[in-house]
């Protein structure tokens, strides 16, 4: 699993690829979270995954764990074009019902700028 | 019915050893060809959920086993994990939506697993281990063949 973050005004964009799971999880987290320790004025966060080829219950947890920490300041996390596996899992855990999926990237902009 | 082909494999419960349990799994199902794609990705996503469970929860002190098994048997995998850890007091309140003993887990494991599987059964003896079996057989292939006969 690899990730690539930039943070562009109040909007974290993570770049994630290969397999989120118990063992690739942790990375994942500590990626994000450093960059929300660093940067507090960060809103929202883009998770880009379309190059995501696994994930499971431990890799959602830590998604849901970070719109926990958003969400209480008006910030959200958005999912952007998840492959057919990780979509599947977000609908089935729940996820998707909570957490917005836009299918292009411009979309998931506008959502998160609100405009 | 006979059973076609078997397989039992055994690795200490490290998160290192998910995704190589979830891929064995998914090699062997893929035996059964009518399956489809996504039907072995369900495999593989319900088979991540039993491991992690046993790696997070079945030990107390490192060096634990995982017994993992699949046969096949006609057209049905079926998928049995093990282990000899702490068991689950309570197999009914484990398989709760959103239970978990962890602030920053999901608690869908269980459920995620019940949706995915034909049929999921859990047992344990606390002290002695847990015990999940899983069965699936290709509904998509199914579905595709009575088109044809349509």
């Amino acid at each position: 699993m690899e990730t690539e973050v930039r943070v562009i005004g109040r909007v974290l964009v993570v770049g994630i690829w290969g397999e989120l799971d118990l063992n690739t999880a942790p990375s994942f987290r500590s990626a994000v979270e450093e960059q929300l320790d660093a940067n507090p004025d960060i809103t929202d966060i883009l998770l880009m995954m379309q190059e995501v080829t696994f994930i499971d219950s431990s890799g959602l947890g830590v998604i849901l764990g970070r719109y926990k920490r958003l969400r209480p300041h008006g910030g959200n996390v958005i999912v952007v074009a998840p492959s057919p596996q990780a979509r599947r899992a977000l609908e089935l855990s729940g996820l998707a019902s909570v957490i917005p999926i836009c299918d292009t990237e411009d979309e998931a902009w506008a959502k998160a700028v609100g405009v | 019915m006979s059973v076609k082909n078997h397989v039992t494999l055994e690795f200490p419960a490290v998160p290192e050893n998910v995704e190589f349990a979830r891929v064995a799994v998914a090699c062997f199902a893929s035996q059964i060809s009518s399956f489809t794609l996504e039907e072995i990705d369900d495999v593989k996503l319900v088979v991540s959920e039993a491991v992690s469970n046993t790696v997070l929860h079945s030990y107390d002190v490192s060096g634990g086993i995982i017994r993992l098994s699949a046969a096949r048997c006609n057209d049905t995998l079926t998928v049995i994990i093990e282990d000899f850890g702490k068991g689950i007091a309570d197999v009914s309140q484990a398989k709760t939506p959103a239970f978990t003993t962890d602030p920053d887990r999901m608690g869908m494991g269980f459920t995620i697993m019940e949706a995915l599987s034909d049929e999921l059964h859990v047992s344990s003896v606390p002290g002695e281990g847990v015990k999940v079996v899983i069965r699936k057989s290709p509904h998509g292939a199914a579905k595709d063949s009575d088109d044809k006969e349509v």
